[in-house]
Order: structure tokens, then C-alpha cells, then sequence
């Protein structure tokens, strides 16, 4: 659209990370929002390559399954949740102040973002770790 | 009674590589981090660059970086900072460098220019002001443009970094200021300029154009009542109340 000229600038993604001299929360959710998406994004192809494991027969599926229930893996479902609560509440925290909803709330609505994100991480690892099923 | 201030500049040349540079200057306590940059360029270097003209934060032309934050140094006082401490300063991101301090803001008035938004606007009535009774000599309240177009927001902005075609918060903001003095004119053709991956969409609503705002104008939350704008006009063509398209 733009009329707007300018000379070439160089682009620099990183500084989407550079937290320095920052001051609002606002730049730690949209920091967390992205590793969140480059998390999940990575984890849908490991995702796809292990279920990959079902056509090799039930002795690599039985091998994966064994792996699966371990501690350290079971602390990575956990992390995963955390990144699918962090993204998929900030998400429709955007998607509010994005339709002129709550803007003036911004803050106290990624609060509630932390706080749900939080709590459900937590009972999840409680799930996970000590419910028996 | 004076402070000592060390002032760690990062100095920047044609020709020559970025480096920190280190100043010591003694100034008053009263004094703003301005004042020791002038300090700095009166007693040690005369090459030191930097932009500044009002020394009260109206023209907006002494735009910095003060340990990483997007500050107006005419009015940052030095007694902001622990008595001792090294203020690192640095020009404004996501603006070319043009020497030292002083960036070549031509980013931001470009993206003024294409909304056209007004340095100033037509003076209103205070809201506040409406119906009460002047005082005997006043012809009328009068309320100024609060944005000074110093580019702290397009600094502070994260997506400024990766799209050097984006508006930036402070044109955006401004547009909604053209919106809300003449909707009915400006309104349509203004939601369709904006309604662009370089234009509202861009922005990723980190709120860090808010923050460093030395004039409370609070650019995101403008930009996010322009996107609700946008997509209520959206909602009503696709029902078929309004005529138009985007």
C-alpha cells in the first residue's frame, strides 16, 4: 500500500529477543509468545516423526512407549503444556485488545494469563506425576 | 551543590568503527542528562554529536538511549540514576545513524506523511473545558497535539526491526487522532491505508511504544482501537449494512 519509502534497512529478528532497557510486560509476553510458537512448531514435527515409529510395528512403538514414561520425558509433556497454555491464553489476549476489547486492561489480562498458566501447569505436572491411571 | 556523571556514549563516525566512548563531566544536581551531554561536547569533544533544540520536551529532537531505554535526556534528570553510576548512551533503534546520537528520523515523518496526518491539528475545546465559563480575557480553551514526533516508540517498537516498510506507532496513533477530527472524511479512506501488512497488522502488541511514550499519547492502545475500527467495518460490509470494500 504503503507510500512510505525507505532506505534499506537491515533486518534484524533478533532484536525481537533483546530485552534490555525494556520496561513493560508487554515485551516479556510477546518474547514468550514466540519461543511458545517456535516450541510448539518444533514439537509437531517430532510429534510426526515418532508417530512415524507405528508403521516400524508394535516392538519401536513398545520401545518408544518405554522412553515415554520417563521421568525426563514426562517433565518435557509438562513443558509442553506450558508452552501450549503460555500460547493459546496470550493468544486470545491478543485476539481481545485486537478488537478494541480490554486494551485499557492489557496488563491485568496477561496477569491472568501468568496466573492460569501457572496453576493449570502445576496441576498438570501433579497429573501427570502422581495420579496413577 | 554538583553531581559527578560518567557518560559511557557509544560514538559512531563514517569511516570509523562503533566504539564506547567514556566522558566525566561534574553538573548541578538539578541537571537533566542533556545538560551533561552538552557538558561532555563543551569540555572534551567538540565532534560529539547529538540533536537537541527546546531543552523541555516539546520539539522532541534529543531522542536517546539511556542504559537501553528510550528516554528525552532534557528531561531526564541525572539524579534519576544512583549517584556514581555510568549512564550508557545510545542513539534510537531502528533509525539509520547519521553520527553518534543524532539518527536520521526521516522514517518517521515519512510514515506522517503517509497518512497525512498534520504536525498540529485545528485546536478543540478542551472536553473538560466544554460549557464551563471561561475566565474573563480567555477566548477559549485550546488542547495541542500531545505527540511531540520524537520516535521513542519507533525505537522501543520490536517490529520496527524486521519491516522497514511498517508505519510505526507514532503515524499510527496519529491517524486515529485524523479519524476522530474528521471521521466522515477521513474515516474510510484512512481504515483502508491502514488496513495493510505494513499498516495495524504489523504491529505485534509488545505495548513498549506506550511504555517509553514521553508524552502519555499511548500509541498502542490507539493502534488497537483503529484494528477494532477495522474489523467492525469488516463485520458490516460482510452483513451487508455498509457499502464498500477494502
Amino acid at each position: 500500500m504503503m507510500s512510505v519509502q525507505d532506505r534499506p534497512a537491515r533486518r534484524d529478528p533478533l532484536q525481537w529477543f533483546n530485552l534490555r532497557g525494556r520496561r513493560g510486560a508487554g515485551l516479556w509476553a510477546f518474547v514468550a509468545m514466540r519461543l511458545s510458537g517456535i516450541g510448539l512448531v518444533v514439537y509437531l514435527y517430532l510429534h510426526l516423526v515418532i508417530l512415524r515409529q507405528l508403521a516400524e510395528g508394535p516392538a519401536a512403538w513398545d520401545q518408544f512407549v518405554a522412553l515415554a514414561k520417563s521421568p525426563a520425558f514426562l517433565l518435557l509433556d509438562v513443558l509442553l503444556i506450558a508452552g501450549i497454555l503460555v500460547h493459546g491464553l496470550n493468544g486470545l489476549r491478543l485476539t481481545l485488545i485486537s478488537f478494541g476489547v480490554g486494551v485499557a486492561q492489557q496488563k491485568t489480562l496477561l496477569a491472568g494469563v501468568v496466573a492460569l498458566t501457572v496453576v493449570l501447569t502445576a496441576l498438570s505436572f501433579y497429573a501427570i506425576f502422581f495420579l496413577k491411571g | 551543590m554538583t553531581r559527578h556523571v560518567t557518560l559511557r556514549v557509544l560514538r559512531n563516525k563514517a569511516g570509523s568503527a562503533p566504539r564506547y566512548e567514556t566522558f566525566s563531566v561534574n553538573v548541578p544536581e538539578s541537571a537533566n542528562v542533556l545538560d551533561a551531554l552538552e557538558r561532555a561536547w563543551h569540555e572534551h569533544d567538540r565532534s560529539l554529536t547529538f540533536r537537541h533544540a527546546c531543552h523541555h520536551a516539546s520539539c522532541g529532537s534529543c531522542g536517546v538511549r539511556i542504559d537501553g531505554v528510550e528516554k528525552l535526556p532534557c528531561v531526564t534528570p541525572v539524579a534519576d540514576y544512583p549517584a556514581g553510576a555510568t549512564l550508557t548512551v545510545e542513539p534510537l533503534r531502528n533509525f539509520p545513524v547519521v553520527a553518534d546520537l543524532a539518527v536520521d528520523a526521516g522514517r518517521l515523518y515519512r510514515g506522517l506523511d503517509a497518512l497525512q496526518a498534520p504536525i498540529t491539528r485545528p485546536a478543540e475545546a478542551l472536553r473538560e473545558a466544554a460549557g464551563a465559563e471561561l475566565p474573563e480575557g480567555v477566548a477559549g480553551f485550546k488542547r495541542f497535539e500531545n505527540c511531540l514526533e520524537c520516535g521513542l516508540c519507533l525505537s522501543a517498537c520490536p517490529a520496527m526491526a524486521t519491516d522497514p516498510h511498517y508505519l510505526g506507532p507514532a503515524a499510527l496513533a496519529a491517524a486515529e487522532r485524523v479519524m476522530l477530527a474528521a471521521p466522515a472524511e477521513a474515516g474510510p479512506a484512512i481504515l483502508r491505508l491502514l488496513d495493510d501488512e505494513h499498516g495495524l497488522w504489523r504491529c505485534h502488541s509488545a505495548f513498549e511504544c506506550t511504555e517509553v511514550c514521553p508524552s502519555n499519547v499511548q500509541p498502542a492502545e490507539a493502534l488497537m482501537r483503529l484494528r477494532g475500527m477495522v474489523i467492525r467495518a469488516k463485520f458490516r460490509r460482510l452483513l451487508g449494512r455498509e457499502k464498500g470494500s477494502t
